[in-house]
């Protein structure tokens, strides 16, 4: 067991664990913060994503030992003080079905569009293929971040 | 499709079936609505006048004129949370945004909740807008006492009383005088007429919108409750089967792990509700129980299913299929048919073992009590099966088992069966202490109750006439059935029912058959269940057909539905079920089949000019109750890949009680047959699913799913049937005959590989 002090949603907290621990493990079972999903462990489904300075991550496969200070943003850091554009477009668009993918769908799409104000539909694609909706929300996602796009986010 | 345990009549809803509890605290009304089916009403009658809240109560209108409305059914990305509440507050004249939903515990009282085989909107339309609107009525007659006017003078409007001089009440401020009213009698009561509904037929957020957004909404992994360890369970390759021995000393060694014990292994028949049993170990947090888990040394004993190869026995079915089999359904005379037909066209058809893997996996957390009760927080489709099994499992009674329904991260058909949570009940006693129990995806994947592979063979003759004149249609699949029984040898009517005997064509000699085939894995029911291997069969072999008949496709379909009626199945095939209901309530009408058909050919502009490596495909398919047409536009390249630009939907689910919510099953229906199409396969080898993780069992993501769906709506008033499955079975067939247009080639089976 080790001690690591980290930086999540712009507060520093310190946790212990074996430096091995995946961020996304140490997030749910240490912080309590349970917004980003165990969705296969492996960093191929993407409902574990959370922001590291900046960029999407998954964090099933992130080791907290490798964070050092970097910046993490979970989705609960997202709507903290006001909603951001993006859960708003996901609004609109009524998005979720079952929601379990959804945090990670909008982190992955606020860092796209963090990146590339107007992505073009392949950026999308690129941007979203790593996270999977078993519900198949996939048209309104992509429609969702077009119009957060067009509200110039 | 449905546990043992589900009950299927639509019951009337009368005055003595409704109670009124009194007044609450803060002046308030309650009703309980006789949701359940079981005889004994008074059990789940009895409330308790001064509980401020009591959880047998349907609907509670407070002081303060907040509206609770109890939630029965899982939410499981159906919208079904939003919209049976929905459905009461519209007759009420609620304002949706006062509306509070609570989740329902699993208990009897509140009858079905087994939210499966799409039918909570079917079952509970009906009854629930008969109580909104009776609480409405109770509140008129309360403001007419109040006002010392007449009922007729008064009219209910979005959470108020208004009288025609203009003088309004507030829902909260009538709620304790509404509950002096009496219950009013059903023939007192009016229904909303269509054209008056604020939110039947309107679109309305889901209400876990905004907790879904921001993360803040509870699945069943996201469950906290104090001293919480976290339990894994290292399960035998072959599922059912037991282990000979097992080393933990170095998992026991790594710091933060409780403890590592067996678990029995389910035996054969694996059942639904027993635990597959293993090696469970225990720990602080969920990555140390993992590397434990890894750590621990174990060899499996074999089972009788270690010889089980899927693909081998795929084509062991497929022999079978060749040959006549159980004849289920029958009319003329087959044998001569064939002999007299000009041409007769036969197909094969192949399609997988298939897994659910829900987004959130299998879980849930339990805490034993010494005092001999247990409760649960899970993401269950059937609590109440959750309960009973919990109960007998842990030899409690079951007012002692409580089980608390979270959101469910999608289930498909998985969160249906109880053994997880079995599981977890098993070792939170073992250990005293509440625990949460993770199933990995690599558990998911290769110990899922897996759809039925399935073999069959299609003969279809066509006359001198060019008219369809033979149709045989034998299939093969292990039952579900299978799972928990060894008698269950071959398809059961129930499942024949879904594509093979409910065939609606008008023609004059049919065969329709089963092979038997034993389950020798956990066979469960996926979305659509056998639907997803029928409606493939049948949707592609007409396609040939019309080929061959040199016509299009869907005047080939015009034609074979033939004249518009509703078929008597019952005189047809004995033992028929129509998805539990019965035909003159629910029946199979050409004539709206033939609608959607002609609605889904108007919409996609069907025949207009494609490009080459570009095609449209069609296929109709009615299944739980509801008439689906679909075309699928693809487009592939010269790689062979493959594009789904557009699709389109015609439907006629009866009255389209939540549009936008059965519009997003649609669109992600299509998604989902796109990954049984495209994607996804489990392959079975020495008894042992060989695919884990997403790497391997493939799934629809945004780059395969298709771009466009459009859902274009029967218009009319009939009863309200399924919309979570009905998706599915059409679009694979369409997918495939888009395909055949694109590349001239014909699939026949899935996964396609081009
Ligand atoms: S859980 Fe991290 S990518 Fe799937
Ligand atoms: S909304 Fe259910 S998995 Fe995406």
């Amino acid at each position: 067991m080790e001690k690591f002090t980290l930086n999540i949603n712009n507060e520093k907290v310190t946790i212990e664990c074996t430096p091995d621990t995946p961020l996304l493990w140490a997030l749910r079972d240490e912080l309590g913060l349970t917004g980003a999903k165990y969705g296969c462990g492996k960093a191929l489904c993407g409902s574990c994503t959370v922001h590291v300075d900046g960029t999407a991550m998954r964090s099933c496969s992130l080791p907290v030992s490798a964070i050092n200070d970097k910046a993490i943003t979970t989705i609960e850091g997202v709507g903290k003080e006001a909603l951001h554009p993006v859960q708003k477009a996901w609004i609109a668009e009524n998005v979720p079905q079952c929601g379990f993918c959804q945090s990670g769908q909008i982190m992955s799409a606020i860092a796209l569009l963090d990146q590339n104000k107007n992505p073009t539909d392949a950026d999308i694609d690129q941007a979203m293929s790593g996270n999977i909706c078993r519900c198949g929300t996939y048209i309104r996602i992509r429609s969702a971040i077009k119009n957060a796009a067009k509200n110039n986010i | 499709m449905k546990s043992n345990l589900s009950h299927n009549k639509l019951f009337k809803v009368s005055r003595r079936d409704f109670v009124k509890i009194g007044a609450l605290g803060s002046g308030g009304l309650l009703l309980g609505i006789p949701l359940a089916c079981n005889k004994d009403k008074n059990a789940f009658l009895t409330g308790k006048p001064d509980a401020k809240f009591s959880p047998n109560v349907y609907m509670t209108l407070m002081g303060n004129g907040e509206v609770q409305l109890i939630a029965h059914r899982s939410e499981m990305g159906t919208g079904i949370r939003t919209t049976l509440p929905l459905v009461m507050a519209d007759e009420m004249e609620a304002d949706w945004t006062k509306v509070k939903i609570v989740q329902a515990i699993g208990d009897k009282k509140y009858g079905d909740q087994n939210t499966d085989g799409s039918y909570s909107v079917r079952m509970f339309y009906h009854p629930l807008r008969v109580a909104g609107a009776t609480v409405k009525l109770m509140l008129l007659q309360a403001a007419a006492k109040e006002w010392q006017v007449d009922i007729s003078e008064c009219s209910a409007i979005n959470h108020e009383i208004v009288h025609s001089s203009g003088k309004r009440l507030g829902y909260g401020y009538l709620a304790e005088k509404a509950s002096e009213q009496p219950i009013p009698e059903e023939s007192e009561i009016t229904l909303k007429s269509t054209k008056d509904f604020k939110y039947i037929t309107k679109k309305t957020a889901i209400y876990d919108l905004g907790d879904i957004v921001t993360g803040k909404a509870i699945y069943g992994l996201d469950v906290q409750i104090p001293n919480l360890k976290i339990a894994v369970v290292k399960r035998n390759p072959e599922a059912g089967a037991g282990l000979k021995s097992f080393n933990s000393d170095a998992a026991l060694k790594i710091e933060g792990v409780t403890k590592i014990f067996k678990m029995e292994a389910s035996g054969f028949p694996m059942g639904y509700d027993k635990p597959l049993g293993g090696i469970v170990v225990v720990a602080n947090n969920t990555w140390t129980a993992l590397k434990a888990r890894d750590a621990v040394e174990v060899v499996w004993d074999k089972g009788i299913n270690t010889a089980y190869d899927s693909n081998k026995f795929l084509l062991q079915m497929q022999q079978s299929v060749q040959k006549e089999g159980q004849v289920k359904r029958k009319q003329g005379n087959i044998d001569k048919a064939l002999k007299d037909a000009s041409k007769v066209i036969e197909t094969d058809f192949l399609v997988p073992h298939l897994a659910h893997s829900p987004m959130e996996t299998p879980c849930a957390v339990a805490r034993y009590n010494s005092d001999g009760s247990c409760e649960i927080w899970a993401p269950v489709q059937s609590p109440q099966w959750v309960q009973q099994a919990v109960s007998a499992a842990l030899g409690l009674e079951e007012t002692k088992v409580t089980i608390n329904v979270t959101l469910l991260g999608s289930a498909f058909g998985r969160k249906s069966k109880p053994d997880f949570v079995v599981e977890a009940a098993l070792i939170s006693k073992e250990l005293n202490a509440p625990i949460k129990l993770l199933w990995t995806r690599e558990d998911d994947i290769q110990h899922d109750f897996y759809h039925s592979n399935c073999a069959q063979h299609l003969k279809v003759g066509i006359g001198q006439d060019n008219k369809v004149n033979a149709w045989v249609h034998r299939t093969a699949f292990p039952s579900i059935g299978g799972t928990a029984s060894a008698e269950a040898k071959g398809p059961s009517m129930d499942e024949l029912c879904m594509g093979v005997l409910d065939m609606p064509f008008e023609i004059e000699n049919i065969s329709c058959e089963s092979q038997d085939a034993k389950a020798q894995i956990r066979i469960g029911w996926l979305r659509s269940v056998h639907n997803i291997n029928h409606a493939f069969a049948v949707g592609t072999i007409v396609d040939q057909v019309a080929a061959a008949r040199q016509m299009d496709p869907i005047e080939n379909i015009l034609d074979l539905l033939g004249t518009d009626r509703k078929i008597d199945f019952y005189g047809m095939v004995e033992g028929f079920n129509n998805y539990n209901e019965k035909l003159e309530d629910f029946p199979c009408d050409t004539q709206r089949l033939r609608k959607v058909v002609e609605l889904v050919k108007e919409k996609s502009e069907w025949g207009k000019s494609m490009p080459k490596g570009k095609g449209m495909g069609f296929a109709v398919h009615r299944s739980f109750l509801t008439y689906v047409a679909c075309v699928v536009e693809v487009e592939v390249d010269d790689q062979n890949n493959i594009k789904i630009p557009m699709v389109h939907y015609a439907v006629d689910c009866g009255v389209p009680v939540n549009p936008d919510r059965i519009k997003a099953q649609f669109e992600g229906g299509a998604a989902f047959g796109t990954s049984l199409a495209l994607k996804s396969e489990i392959n079975v080898q020495n008894g042992a699913v060989m695919e884990d993780n997403f790497n391997n069992y493939l799934v629809a993501r945004i780059t395969d799913a298709p771009i466009n769906t459009a859902v274009h709506f029967i218009e009319n008033e009939e009863k309200p049937a399924g919309v979570g499955e009905p998706p599915v079975p059409p679009f694979i067939p369409a997918l495939c005959n888009a395909i055949f247009k694109a590349t001239g080639k014909r699939i026949t089976r899935l996964p396609i590989k081009l």
